[in-house]
């Protein structure tokens, strides 16, 4: 039988406010516990929430971003549950009157194709502290820190049908906020979450099946990972004539295995009510214009862009225009090296794999922009080799200072001198004369694949620095006067 | 000394008749004294008391401009947060809290070096019209102490009325500043909600609790009004406007004031005895130029069922903070969080507090929002129209403050729905957001009756002016409950 999956994100969004959604506490991440926290936070009696109008702006950049209606009159409710890590025992967010309204997003799928994905909303609201269970010995420990960081929760409409079409979107997102400037995008700190919804249908069928939330994925391969193998659940469930139950799971990325954490028929009735400590935020118009004016290129135009005016391919420019600090460093390289397609090279090859490898992001990679634009400037004035670059970008990495510098300490630099190259080939000649008399005496077609051998000697008697262009033609010279 | 009005203390202390710490020993001495009958106060800070009155006479000292309340004695409701001094709202919940910040309400004294003699007891949470709720017991009423003082700031009327202060800070979302008020025969306003700030003022129902002064004057609510009203940013719905000097035009005539009296207020739930007062009063202004007539505010039947809802539906979630994890009481060896929970809120809230919090979580639940909830929010929004089209013809609406003097210990306990009804005349100003005074205007069956007077947004100085003016032709307000001394 043939099943098709249907999906639908929510998505946490942490806003890169320097204080807090309702107090003018500090946001910043990996502070002690409850450093952070004031008596607003606290939920101390008295205190009131105003409400951080940068968090407004953020979420209004966001809905220009997504196409999206911006909600004219923005209304905070409270969101009633007990919960330990949460000091008001309600949360203020938004549900009847959110910040952002209907809009949608395009997303690229690995064989080329376009799918636009439907967002339902996005609203404001305040994050929840978080509870330490390590440590305390049969108590748990909490640590406001977080509480009150402002948030966007994206609500997707059911749009996707595979994975793949979940994860495209949940980068989508990532690239859109992080080109922004509204959030870091740090999924490890928790910067970005997901919140999966999945359901399975027969194909063919309109009736949407009974869906499962997995909560709190916070990588895109967990993301992945999580969705297959819910869905396997699914059909492996309803092919064994068994029915799918409404539930919220939880995802393992440790040990590839997901659990349920409650059932629906264990939901909380939240009792939702408008704030009274906040009043309803009217959006003008003047203030969507001024902030539509500051948006700075999204990924999709800068993308288009790049294809336009550096000549890449529609892989490469997908690559490097989708992340905001990755199209800035190539961009930063070009300016020096004046290579857009060397740039690229770089950047996507041996850099790239070097931060994957050690786990970086371009944030804390070692190689600033202006070194390696340095450093291709040196491959195209012959310098170096490519061969000899990956040397240098080595250095450079391991902090041993700018492209020359290192070219110079570690003796790096490519032999074009071709008096001292002409000595070199001779030398090498001289010293292999049953080699080049079998040169002369093959035939034209097989000469060129015996120049290999002289090659090889000569650039290992140049301790590989010699310029093998150079060394190829006055080898090449030599041997046809020897004929 | 303590018969002097605020006013009168404030140019004693200025001509050098007497020092604040004079005057603060005086009302230290009669707290000590005389407390133990009224139970006004919850916590009574006498050393802090004499530290700032020494602090505020080297000021006069000095030379330097003061303000007119530097040195003068005050009390706080016990619902205002003050640095380093427990803050209890009546609470067991709260025995044990001593907040690290100051309301907005309190800086402001602070600012303006007034001493504060203490915190007042009131209703748990400011839930109640008797103050029959305190955890720390019912205040008596000066009047006679067999009565209730009413509700909720009902130790900060009772501690004015028997010259325990001169004023206090009060909190009224229902009428907890104007019943009181009356039944203990003192002066009380309630202002325009977001005229004076709420924050550290701890939350009852946010939209509608305003924090007020209780006085036996006119004229020294106006000067408490020019401390306590401010405009404070760290409340959303506080408004940035200007704040007048409430005592400019205290001495303005009323002639052609238009004067508006409902007679939805004038029903068979009033006492006639009351009502006879209060229509007396209206006559006094009559005398002094103003033009009456009658009015008819029709949704006025459905402000108390419409405050039930509203007002314990922002409780259950206000109180919901309550919860034994960060700050105030907490069960011993809770068995787990559910436990923690249960024990800590069972424990530490009085029955008031449970049955309003019951009744809000009800009223916003799945199924029950559209019916309660939101019904209730379209008849305030009714009853705010009917205050908008009556002030389109009158410039003051006037009646009874409260149905009833002040009723025996225990009279309504079993019946809630009774003591909400003497809020009946009070409440609607509070879903309206509008301001609110009670001045005594007479006496039944020797218990203090109250005149309400409720005006246009921001009329405060104005609805100052006319009790000031009715003040200067009578003397209810002298009158003074025997066993004081």
């Amino acid at each position: 039988m043939s099943w098709e999956t249907v999906i639908g994100l929510e998505v946490h969004v942490q806003l890169a406010t320097q204080s807090k959604i309702f107090s003018g506490s500090s946001t910043a991440f990996g502070a002690e516990p409850n450093t952070q926290a004031s008596a607003v936070d606290l939920a101390m009696p008295g205190t009131l929430p105003v409400a951080n109008e940068q968090a407004f702006h953020y979420a209004i950049m966001f809905g220009l971003a997504v196409n999206a209606e911006i909600g004219r009159t923005s209304v905070f409710e409270r969101k009633n549950y007990f919960y330990p890590d949460l000091p008001k025992g309600y949360q203020t967010t938004q549900l009847a009157k959110p910040i952002v309204g209907p809009g949608w997003v395009d997303i690229q799928l690995k064989d080329g194709s376009h799918k636009k994905v439907r967002i339902h909303h996005a609203h404001l609201e305040e994050d929840a502290g978080k509870s330490l269970h390590e440590d305390f010995h049969g108590m748990t420990g909490i640590d406001l820190n977080r509480a009150g960081t402002p948030l966007i929760e994206i609500v997707s409409e059911p749009d996707m049908r595979s994975a793949e079409e979940a994860v495209a979107f949940a980068k989508k997102l990532h690239s859109i906020v992080t080109s922004l400037g509204i959030c870091d995008g740090n999924m490890s700190q928790g910067s970005m979450r997901f919140d999966v919804n999945i359901s399975v249908r027969k194909k063919g069928e309109e009736k949407l099946g009974t869906r499962t939330e997995t909560k709190n994925l916070n990588s895109f391969k967990f993301m992945e990972e999580a969705i297959k193998l819910e869905v396997e659940r699914q059909i492996d469930v309803i092919e064994d004539g068994g029915k799918i139950i409404q539930e919220t799971r939880l995802y393992n990325g440790d040990t590839k295995t997901a659990r349920s954490m409650r059932s629906k028929e264990e939901a909380n009735d939240y009792r939702y009510f408008p704030c009274p400590d906040l009043l309803p935020v009217v959006i003008d118009d003047a203030t969507i214009e001024r902030l539509r004016e500051t948006l700075p290129e999204l990924p999709d135009a800068r993308q288009r862009r790049f294809v336009e005016q550096y000549g890449l391919s529609d892989y490469d420019a997908g690559i490097l225009g989708d992340d905001a600090a990755m199209a800035h460093y190539f961009e930063a390289v070009v300016k020096v090296c004046g290579d857009a397609k060397l740039a690229a090279n770089w950047i996507m090859g041996d850099l790239s794999a070097r931060l994957n490898s050690e786990d970086k992001t371009l944030a804390d990679c070692p190689v600033s922009a202006e070194h390696l634009g340095q450093m291709i400037l040196r491959i195209k004035d012959n310098t170096i080799s490519n061969k000899m670059a990956k040397e240098v970008l080595q250095g450079i990495w391991a902090g041993e200072g700018d492209p020359d510098t290192v070219i110079d300490r570690r003796g790096l630099k490519q032999v074009s001198d071709s008096g001292a190259i002409e000595a070199l080939v001779a030398d090498v000649l001289a010293a292999n004369g049953p080699q080049v008399d079998n040169y002369r005496n093959a035939d034209d077609a097989k000469r060129p694949k015996m120049l290999g051998f002289f090659v090889g000697q000569i650039m290992k008697a140049s301790k590989g620095q010699a310029n093998p262009q150079q060394v190829n033609d006055i080898l090449l010279k030599k041997l046809t006067e020897l004929l | 000394m303590h018969d002097k009005t605020l006013a009168q203390l404030s140019a004693g202390l200025a001509s050098g008749e007497f020092s604040s710490v004079e005057l603060t020993r005086h009302f230290l001495d009669r707290i000590q004294r005389l407390d133990a009958t009224y139970n006004a106060f919850i916590t009574v800070t006498g050393s802090e008391a004499l530290q700032s009155a020494a602090a505020a006479d080297a000021r006069r000292a000095s030379g330097d401009a003061v303000h007119p309340l530097c040195g003068v004695p005050i009390a706080h409701k016990d619902i205002f947060c003050t640095e380093g001094v427990r803050t209890s709202c009546a609470s067991k919940m709260l025995d044990n809290f001593v907040p690290p910040y100051n309301a907005t309400v309190v800086e402001n004294f602070l600012a303006a070096s007034a001493v504060v003699l203490g915190k007042t007891n009131m209703d748990e949470f400011a839930m109640g019209s008797s103050n029959e709720t305190s955890w720390y017991g019912p205040v008596k009423n000066p009047w006679d102490t067999g009565c209730v003082p009413g509700g909720s700031s009902g130790g900060s009327a009772a501690a004015v009325a028997a010259r325990l202060a001169p004023a206090a800070t009060a909190t009224d979302t229902g009428g907890s500043i104007r019943q009181p008020a009356a039944l203990c025969g003192i002066s009380g306003l309630k202002p325009t909600y977001g005229r004076v700030s709420r924050w550290g003022m701890i939350a009852f129902a946010s939209s509608l609790d305003q924090g007020g002064p209780l006085a036996r004057t006119a004229e020294d609510l106006a000067l408490m009004m020019n401390v306590m009203a401010s405009f404070d940013p760290k409340d959303s719905t506080c408004l940035d406007l200007e704040v007048p000097d409430y005592t400019t035009n205290l001495n303005d005539g009323i002639a052609g004031l238009r004067i508006g009296v409902p007679k939805e207020y004038f029903d068979a739930g009033l006492n006639p005895k009351t009502a006879e007062a209060v229509q007396a009063a209206i006559r006094e202004l009559e005398k002094l130029g103003a033009k009456v007539q009658e009015i008819s505010l029709p949704h006025s039947g459905l402000s108390v069922p419409a405050y039930y809802v509203i007002a314990p539906a922002e409780a259950s979630a206000n109180l919901s903070r309550f919860d034994g994890v960060r700050y105030g009481h907490r069960c011993a060896d809770p068995a787990d969080l559910r436990d923690l929970y249960m024990r800590t809120r069972a424990e530490g809230f009085g029955d008031e507090v449970k049955r309003r919090i019951l009744v809000g979580a009800y009223c916003l639940s799945a199924g029950y929002y559209d019916a309660y909830y939101n019904k209730a929010q379209q008849v305030r929004r009714l009853i705010k129209q009917d205050f908008v089209s009556a002030f389109e013809q009158v410039d003051m609406i006037l009646g009874p403050t409260c149905p009833n003097p002040a009723f025996p210990f225990g009279s309504k306990g079993d019946n809630p729905v009774a003591m909400y009804l003497e809020d009946i005349y009070t409440i609607a100003t509070n879903l309206a957001g509008l301001p609110g005074m009670s001045i005594p205007c007479g006496f039944v069956d020797g218990k203090p009756v109250g005149l309400q007077i409720v005006g246009n947004y921001f009329s405060e100085a104005r609805m100052l002016n006319l009790a000031h003016q009715y003040q200067q032709v009578t003397d209810w307000h002298d009158k003074a409950p025997e066993g004081i001394a």
